[in-house]
């Protein structure tokens, strides 16, 4: 490891403890956006690791959210909690690779819909399920597991998605990425087998989605299809991680805790206004900061090493 | 210098719709030889490199290197087994150095580089094609020859038992020219194995020990530049009736 490295890794064991601390300060509102900021940092986070470097948009995070939150919902009075984490990460993950072998060989556009229709697709199939096995619209999950629980193991999770990321981004597999992202002509023509590392990436983020909406539902304790598929939670996790800057691994969680605290105060004071703020802020994005948060500090980063 | 069979493109047609592209193209390149594949616009030149290098896939026909066959296998798949190319428009990884653009070609390609050994190999090659010193500069600043000698940089640091080169020397003025067919010489004196497709003729005559010439999809002319550029099939092609 570089000096550089090293210090990072400092700062980020630092931050993680400091994290950690939150619900012993006993403040539900701290702990609750806490949850809030440690869901959206591991989805964010996870979905940067994919779409950062390939440029592929997905907008599937809600499907793979939802069906993790349907296992626990389902098998909450059956099985024991850990084993359903672990079903719903192997669920997520063969969803994950099929919708990849399906879909990463189309290009740009046509990619962003079909992952936009498979969280509707699964939320229709789920409410026929549901309607056909004669049972209420929603499930009840009933568990002792406490809000403070749910928060460190949202930051377990976040500290296995950063160290994955750091891992694959020093290795072919993430070099292969960017070059993927730059030009596919050329990746393919260096020897790089395009569709499985793409697929591979893929099958990390929706693998991790599907567990965060496992680690999740015991805090609603009812779930409805309408709440566990939500389309509006995929294009959250999309702004924040574009807000911070998807290129770099930091980059997502400094566009997360700005705008979950925002957001909270939108919710609360303009429940109607919600979707406006959402779409000024994409424009702002879009025509402001292309790079992101992490771009602009990059930028003034460089500016001011030039300076002296 | 007759070497070992490198390539061998057996009856290798390729059509697009109604249209022929590439019809029945029989030719061979030894190792260590220098072949140019040439013919007037339109001829199927790029087509044919296009199916040595697995972006597009044959119809019918055979394509072996080193007597291995690989006709119908995937451009990675070719690329692994020691085809390395540059295009005709000049591919660069826009949002990468120069150094890093050149490691996209080493670490992937048949000798799978990484860590140390690959950063010595670029640099070695970044030197080789005239970029020595140039390894932190971003594509994006860089001129159009220098893009081109990155996109040679990056096919040879894989160290490629066959180079492809697309129209490689297109695009260059008289001064760069020059300078662009030593480097390709250089390379030839090294040993390498290298197809080209140019139009520019004093490159055709002073690099190519042999030179395929195809018009309409099909081989029209096989032999020594100086034999071909004196056939009068090979006249016609390029120039219409009256002058044959």
């Amino acid at each position: 490891m570089t000096g550089a490295e090293v210090r990072n890794f400092v700062i980020a064991i630092v931050l993680f403890a400091l994290a950690a601390l939150i619900p012993l300060t006993g403040s539900g509102y701290w702990l609750s956006i806490g949850v809030s900021i440690a869901t959206f940092m591991v989805l964010s986070t996870s979905w940067a690791l994919f779409s950062g470097p390939t440029h592929y948009i997905s907008l599937a995070t809600g499907a793979f959210y939802g069906i993790g939150m349907y296992v626990v919902g389902l098998g909450i009075e059956i099985l024991p909690y850990p084993v359903l984490l672990l079903i719903a990460a192997v669920l997520g993950a063969v969803l994950a690779a099929l919708v990849g072998l399906a879909t990463l060989r189309l290009s740009g556009v046509y990619f962003v819909i079909f992952t936009l229709g498979l969280a509707e697709l699964i939320r229709q199939l789920v409410n026929w399920g549901q309607t056909t096995q004669g049972s209420s619209s929603g499930l009840y999950v009933l568990t002792d597991i406490s809000e403070p629980m749910i928060y460190w193991q949202l930051l377990g999770l976040g500290a296995i998605v950063y160290l994955l990321g750091w891992w694959i981004n020093r290795s072919r597999l993430g070099f292969a990425l960017r070059i993927i992202g730059n030009d596919e002509v050329v990746a393919v023509h260096s020897g790089i087998n395009t569709a499985s590392a793409k697929i591979i990436l893929f099958v990390v983020s929706g693998t991790v989605a599907t567990v965060t909406g496992a680690l999740l539902a015991p805090r609603l304790s009812y779930i409805e299809s309408s709440i566990a598929f939500s389309p509006m939670l995929s294009f959250l996790v999309v702004i924040m991680a574009l807000l911070g800057g998807a290129h770099r691994l930091w980059g997502p969680i400094i566009g997360v805790v700005p705008f979950m605290l925002v957001w909270d105060l939108v919710t609360a004071k303009f429940p109607n206004q919600t979707t406006l703020v959402l779409g000024i802020c994409f424009l702002l994005i879009v025509y402001a900061i292309p790079h992101g948060l992490a771009g602009l500090v990059e930028k003034y980063r460089a500016r001011a090493r030039g300076a002296f | 210098m007759a070497g070992r069979s490198a390539l061998l493109v057996e009856n290798v047609s390729k059509n697009f719709g109604g249209l022929i592209a590439v019809d029945a193209m029989t030719f061979e390149i030894e190792e260590h030889q220098v072949l140019g594949l040439i013919g007037p616009n339109g001829s199927g030149k790029t087509t044919m490199m296009n199916l040595v290098s697995g972006a597009l896939k044959l119809n019918s026909g055979r394509i072996r290197l080193f007597g291995g066959d690989i006709s119908g296998l995937a451009a990675n798949r070719i690329a692994r087994h020691g085809v390395a190319r540059t295009f005709q428009l000049v591919r660069m990884l826009p949002s990468m150095t120069a150094r890093e653009n050149v490691f996209a070609g080493g670490v992937f390609g048949h000798r799978r580089l990484w860590g140390r050994d690959l950063e010595e190999n670029a640099e070695a090659m970044l030197e080789k094609v005239g970029l020595g010193g140039a390894g932190s500069t971003p594509v994006s600043a860089m001129t159009y020859i220098d893009q081109k000698r990155l996109e040679l940089a990056r096919a040879l640091v894989s160290d490629p038992k066959l180079l492809l080169l697309d129209e490689w020397l297109a695009g260059l003025n008289p001064s760069e020219l020059r300078i662009g067919i030593d480097l390709i010489n250089s390379l030839r004196e090294e040993g390498r194995t290298i197809i080209v497709v140019e139009h520019v003729m004093d490159a055709i005559r002073s690099l190519c020990d042999r030179c395929v010439v195809m018009n309409s999809g099909a081989k029209i002319a096989e032999g020594t530049p100086q034999e071909v550029l004196a056939d009068e099939e090979v006249i016609r092609a390029y120039l219409g009736d009256e002058h044959a």
